[in-house]
């Protein structure tokens, strides 16, 4: 099974699977969000055509909102 | 406009008003932000006096929080209680407040020793009183002793004139106070912009929780509307002086009252910031339609929005009170700063609501929020999920005087209590107090106000209710301190922190109690995994509680700096600090002050009166270790029921993370043992911050750390020398 990390934890890969995808996956519907793939940062409007390979280490840092 | 059944008689009122003591001064110009000086009143004596503001004050201590805690040290000694007299009301503005070129510039800040937690308590709001005092002619305000009768403090900043008024006939609630301050004290409609008052009502006077209000009035809706310094009991303590309320009139305000170093240097700042607010608060938090209340459902989808007594962190019913309901409540259109100049807009309203109940039923009224924290804790953790009960409970919170975080977080606390049999009909004077039950938990809080029956008892707020529970009705102590959400005798706000050890920390390390306004990290710890050692999270709970701080010294409202934030502060190395509004502040302040600070001072200015303020609370009797305990439900599941909600979750921690097998154990002996771990944590978290803010390992600041800050003051050194330094 391949997976990838996302915010340091391990998840299944899914073929063809988009940031986009991927953030509602995670259930990630702050919007006060960086995405990063291995350190490289995603525009908001690259998200539907970035495609998340196999063994990427995803970041999707939440700006400290709240409070 | 407010429509009552019953209108009150401005005449009669003013006709009973009796001046008690009077004070003339010269009023001068502000100099770079402050005004050099601040007022005494003593309300036993019936006397006013000031108060020279040295350099050493504003180097050591630069304003607002620091002003207070400052003069509040002077005022008690270490036997002091929160009802002695010698006990004071402390407000004051900072050096930057009143500024109307950049958002959040308004607030006040309020400091005392707390009914509800015996220690200093700081408390910050917006309205016009704070930046009105300053430009007054005074950088704070005491208000120490006790008064005989109900009165007033009148602050003329237009002629230099101060006067303690008896005062019989106004009602104390706040709507109707701040009301009739305006229709007394301003000349005609147009200058009830000039009056802001600061008022406590029936609730403060019945409760340990009461709130103070501060007024500012809103020319559109022709309604006085109501900010509150909600935490710690300081409308109790206003109520407990007999003071109904404290006006300050001024109606000469320009661009520039606080004749500032460098005027241009604030526009541009602030032009910049105002066109980055408009281009990008639709995209991010919507602040300038639903305010805070934003919240709601990001709380809920990230499991951290407390319902039921904090047992859990989200429900299927949040929809019933999340942000588009109050998109649609809340009045659109309308200009909505609580302070001159603020952009962000966010202090919300609903306009034309009936009251349904208690004294004022059939009313029309405009109710000021509900906030994120009213919302979580009247729908979600009471299990209420009705927006109209909601919005009726927060009027009446607010006109009672008594703080929403904390009703709503005891009331949750009640209800468990209730369900658990611990509390029945036969206690509770015939109400059903379960979960859920809004029409009786809106019963507690009239009889609250009243200062009658069960909802006196609740009243009490839960360090108390605990200890009554278990000396009465033989409550299991242990339970009660697991579900019972305090720290240091304050109410928790609402937050879920069972996934986040470092706001466990952000709440259990706080120096009042469990306020969330020191530091917010669930994000950066629970989701993204940001700093994972004890040391990355000591580093936060380091930076953040220093950072946030400095806003109470300045006057500042803490959401312009990270509820809008730049379009490309993502790519910024530290986004989370917002690094271009920090250097904003820091350009700020010093176009106010001529001074020449950077980011690095401006840390070093809050860690004087943080630290300061840690061996206030030790001075008290408060402030070591043992203090800084937290109940277990903000750390883990207490229940079963807790644990079989989020079974995988916890097994695979024991698992993963503590390599202990959970395969085959029962639900007691996983929970248990998943508590061992999770409280050996926070401890280790604690011996990772004290050392980070170079305290020793009780949580005891030390004498090197003092002398490094310059605060090592006489006072202080004694105070430590008793901890053992
Ligand atoms: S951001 Fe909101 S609370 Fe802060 S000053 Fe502006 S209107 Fe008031």
């Amino acid at each position: 099974m391949k997976t990838i990390t996302v915010n340091g934890n391990e998840i299944n890969w899914e073929k063809d699977i988009n940031i986009d995808d991927l953030l509602k996956k995670m259930n990630y519907t702050f919007k006060m969000i960086v995405v990063k793939i291995d350190g490289n940062l995603i525009k908001k409007n690259e998200y539907k055509s970035t495609i998340v390979y196999a063994g990427a280490d995803v970041k999707v840092i939440h700006l400290v909102s709240g409070g | 406009m407010n429509i009552y059944k019953n209108k009150y008689n401005v005449d009669q009122i003013k006709e009973n008003h009796k001046i008690i003591a009077e004070f003339k001064y010269d009023i001068k110009k502000l100099s770079l932000g402050y005004s050099n000086k601040t007022l005494h009143i003593n309300l036993g004596k019936s006397k006013i006096s000031s108060k020279e503001v040295s350099q050493e004050m504003k180097d050591k201590f630069t304003g607002g929080r620091g002003f207070n805690l400052k003069l509040l040290w002077d005022a008690v000694n270490e036997n002091t209680k929160w009802d002695s007299p010698e006990n004071e009301i402390v407000i004051a503005a900072g050096p930057m407040s009143g500024i109307t070129q950049y958002p959040g510039t308004g607030k006040s800040i309020v400091c005392g020793i707390s009914p509800l937690t015996q220690a200093p308590v700081d408390s910050n709001v917006g309205g016009y009183f704070g930046p009105y005092l300053k430009f007054s002619g005074w950088d704070a305000i005491e208000l120490q002793g006790i008064s005989k009768k109900d009165v007033i403090v009148y602050i003329n900043g237009d002629e230099g004139l101060i006067q303690i008024i008896e005062a019989p006939k106004e009602d104390v609630n706040s709507h109707l106070i701040s009301e009739q301050m305006c229709d007394i004290f301003a000349e005609n409609e147009m200058d009830m912009k000039s009056i802001a008052t600061v008022s406590a009502g029936q609730g403060a006077e019945n409760s340990f929780f009461g709130c103070l209000n501060f007024s500012f009035y809103d020319r559109r809706r022709k309604v006085a509307r109501l900010k509150q310094a909600g935490r710690g009991g300081l409308g109790t303590l206003f109520r407990h002086k007999k003071v109904k309320a404290v006006v300050c009139k001024f109606s000469s305000l320009n661009f520039n009252n606080n004749e500032v170093d460098n005027l241009e240097m604030i526009k541009e700042v602030g032009k910049n910031y105002h066109r980055e607010l408009y281009e990008e608060d639709d995209k991010q938090c919507d602040m300038r339609h639903v305010g805070t209340a934003h919240l709601v459902e990001i709380m809920d989808d990230y499991d951290l929005l407390p319902t039921h007594n904090y047992k859990f962190g989200s429900d299927s019913k949040t929809p019933k009170i999340s942000s588009p309901i109050w998109r649609e409540m809340f009045t659109q259109g309308i200009p909505d700063g609580c302070w001159y100049g603020c952009s962000m807009q966010c202090a919300k309203c609903v306009d034309g609501y009936v009251l349904r109940t208690g004294p004022y039923k059939g009313d029309t009224v405009s109710v000021d929020g509900p906030e994120y924290e009213t919302a979580a804790a009247f729908g979600a953790n009471m299990g209420i999920f009705d927006p109209h009960f909601i919005v009726e409970a927060n009027f009446y919170c607010d006109t009672y005087a008594i703080d929403t975080i904390s009703f709503g977080t005891t009331m949750a606390f009640i209800m468990e209590c209730y369900e658990n049999n611990i509390i029945n009909k036969e206690i509770t004077g015939g109400y059903d107090l379960s979960f859920g039950n809004g029409e009786e938990a809106l019963n507690m809080l009239h009889l609250m106000a009243s200062g009658v029956g069960f909802g006196k008892t609740i009243g009490l707020g839960i360090r108390r209710l605990k200890k009554l529970f278990v000396d009465k009705y033989n409550a299991d102590a242990n339970f009660l301190n697991d579900i019972g959400m305090e720290c240091k005798g304050m109410e928790y706000s609402e937050y879920m922190t069972k996934e986040s050890l470092a706001m466990q920390g952000g709440y259990g390390l706080a120096l009042k109690g469990a306020q969330h306004d020191e530091a917010w990290l669930i994000f950066m710890d629970m989701v993204n995994n940001q700093i994972p050692t004890f040391e990355d999270k000591a580093e936060a709970l380091h930076y953040f509680p220093m950072f946030r701080t400095w806003f109470g010294l300045q006057g500042l409202c803490k959401l312009p700096w990270n509820d809008v934030e730049p379009a490309d502060n993502a790519e910024t190395e530290e986004p989370a600090k917002v690094p271009s509004h920090v250097q904003n502040y820091v350009d700020i302040f010093n176009s106010i002050t001529g001074r020449k600070i950077d980011k690095n001072e401006m840390i070093l200015q809050s860690e004087r009166v943080y630290n300061f303020q840690r061996v206030f609370n030790l001075r008290m009797g408060f402030g070591t270790r043992t203090s800084d305990k937290i109940p277990y439900r903000s750390a883990g599941p207490v229940t079963n029921e807790e644990y079989l909600s989020r079974e995988d979750r916890y097994d695979k921690q024991l698992q993963e993370k503590w390599n202990w097998n959970p395969k085959g154990k029962s639900v007691d002996e996983r929970k248990n043992k998943l508590r061992q771990f999770r409280e050996d944590a926070y401890q280790q978290l604690c011996d990772a911050v004290y050392k980070r803010r170079g305290w020793d390992n009780n949580g005891v600041p030390t004498i090197n750390k003092m002398k490094e800050l310059k605060m090592d003051l006489p006072g202080v050194i004694e105070v430590l020398k008793k901890y053992g330094q």
